[in-house]
């Protein structure tokens, strides 16, 4: 039984002077396993080709298409309005990131600055050699290591914590998740001391208040709330 | 000079981030945990009028040193409220860096909680507020009891519920909701009984907070009645100011006369 669902969408350009914002209302046909990315798109194509938001994958690959619905922060690509039962589905952007207008953030920067700061890559003095095979790694380590690695930067995590809210330079679940991240992969040659002077403050692991949005709302299910304590024990036990 | 240096970069001379942050996360968590723990103890104490008036005479009488001095000594007791004054006073200073600051952050975490409705979120905001609320209440009670020790006693509390049971109510009402949460938070914040299953652990956790705030605000609330009738009691039999006399020592008065 099909029903009639209405969108309810945030619109504003902060780029524009006469720009106010507002929330602007659409009613359409639900339909089969409709996704917010096919009600999205089919409010673009037939009500309002003014409306801005951002989709790649539709796979929840990407992470692109996070933002806020009724509340609270979803991949859009990966929620179905039939689970919303008043039929009533009202989106914001995500939070504190950069908004460009309507439904779509910068999401992209702000990770790309997040990897910068806590240098997201393997620190190591050793020449790799392509040509020999790779050095063998304990499979337990591989899979924890992996099961982080599963991060796709949506932000979810980012626009969930209230703690980020109040204190914009906060590194966020994400960025704690990839310092942890390094520290369990062999590859690193970094200490706990070098991971201290990354996040080793009250913008970084000492700033979390421990609200847990973050892993309550991360659509990959990553273990934040472990990894942040672990963290946080390791770097708490330096001298 | 290194201090200036490390003060002004906030690096110290070797080039290091300063390991005062970790520091003063730590100590939050110490100083929560010996008041959380503290205030369980402390429950159990006063509740012992629930007992019986000369079961709480003589834990008073105990914290006043009764198992060394023939004498009590409420000083003993002022001590020991200095101590705990003195850690209140610490976890407020760390608790206080928390708060929300000014008045954007305040609406931004507002807008945030009542938009998310997530229940950790919101339990934050509770303990923000109770945190606050006993930056006055808790130094008030707690100055009463540094100034006045002798007065803690059946007869002598229960007097002071007479004129003041409003306020031990909301001062009830904001210990245990905050350290209820408080002390939940401090073991997901450490990793604490994490065990295999985090997310397992994070609900069961959830519940026995629950239940810990429903049995102490029921005990609380119990031996706030309990104080408060021996008061107007106080005040019916005239005896207001009096200090309680054990049953035991009337008994040896008793016998005293009965053999003179
Ligand atoms: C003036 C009084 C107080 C203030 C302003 C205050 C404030 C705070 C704040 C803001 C937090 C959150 C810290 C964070 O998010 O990291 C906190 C944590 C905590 N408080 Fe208090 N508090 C006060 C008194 C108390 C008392 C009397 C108790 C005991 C019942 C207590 C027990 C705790 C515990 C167990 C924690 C968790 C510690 C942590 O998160 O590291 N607090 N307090
Ligand atoms: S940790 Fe989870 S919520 Fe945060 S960016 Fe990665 S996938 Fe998204
Ligand atoms: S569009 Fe790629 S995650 Fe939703």
């Amino acid at each position: 039984m099909s029903r009639t669902i209405t969108i309810k969408a945030l619109k504003y350009n902060p780029n524009s002077k006469v720009s106010k914002p507002h929330v602007a209302e659409y009613k359409l046909e639900e339909t089969d396993g409709m996704t917010l990315f096919v009600a999205l798109s089919k409010i673009r194509e037939t009500m309002d080709p003014d409306l801005s938001f951002d989709f790649v994958c539709r796979a929840g690959i990407c992470g692109s298409c996070g933002m806020m619905v009724n509340g609270k922060p979803a991949l859009a690509c990966r929620t179905l309005t039939k689970n919303y039962e008043s039929g009533v589905l009202e989106l914001f952007p995500m939070p504190a990131f950069k908004l460009i207008k309507d439904l779509s953030v910068d999401t992209g920067n702000w990770m790309n600055d997040m990897s910068k700061r806590v240098e997201s890559w393997i620190h190591t003095n050793e020449e790799v050699d392509f040509s020999k095979l790779e050095k063998p790694i304990e499979p337990e380590v591989a899979q924890e290591v992996f099961e982080l690695d599963r991060c796709i930067e949506c932000g979810i995590c980012v626009a969930a914590c209230g703690t980020k809210l109040m204190r914009p330079n906060f590194v966020g679940a994400v960025g704690l998740n990839r310092v942890a991240r390094f520290e369990l992969d062999p590859h690193d040659n970094r200490t706990i001391e070098d991971y201290y002077e990354l996040v080793g403050d009250d913008d970084g692991i000492f700033g979390c208040m421990s609200l847990l949005a973050c892993e309550d709302n991360c659509p990959k299910h990553l273990p934040l709330q472990s990894k942040i304590a672990y963290m946080r024990r390791k770097l708490v036990s330096l001298r | 000079m290194s201090e200036l240096i490390e003060g002004f970069l906030g690096k110290s001379i070797e080039g290091r981030k300063s390991r005062l942050p970790a520091k003063l996360d730590y100590l939050q968590s110490a100083t929560g945990l010996f008041l959380g723990l503290f205030m369980w103890g402390h429950m159990f104490f006063v509740s012992s009028i629930l007992i019986s008036k000369d079961f709480m005479y003589a834990v008073a009488r105990f914290f006043e040193g009764s198992f060394i001095f023939e004498e009590p000594k409420p000083g003993l007791v002022s001590i020991v409220v200095a101590v705990v004054f003195l850690i209140f006073i610490v976890h407020a200073a760390l608790g206080m860096r928390k708060l929300p600051a000014n008045f954007r952050q305040w609406q931004v975490y507002r807008t945030h909680m009542k938009m998310m409705s997530h229940e950790d979120t919101t339990l934050w905001f509770i303990q923000a507020i109770t945190g606050f609320a006993m930056f006055f209440m808790g130094s008030a009670h707690l100055f009463l009891m540094l100034t006045q020790p002798s007065t803690i006693g059946p007869f002598g509390s229960g007097d002071r519920m007479v004129f003041m049971w409003p306020f031990y109510l909301l001062l009830l009402l904001a210990v245990e909701f905050h350290g209820g949460i408080g002390l939940y938070r401090l073991s997901v914040k450490w990793g604490w009984f994490e065990g295999e299953n985090a997310k397992q652990t994070r609900a069961t956790l959830k519940k026995v907070k629950w239940a810990i705030t429903v049995f102490f605000l029921a005990l609380g609330t119990l031996t706030l009645v309990a104080y408060l009738k021996i008061g107007l009691e106080n005040i019916d039999q005239n005896r207001v100011g009096q200090k309680y006399a054990p049953t035991t020592q009337i008994h040896e008065i008793y016998q005293a006369k009965v053999r003179a």
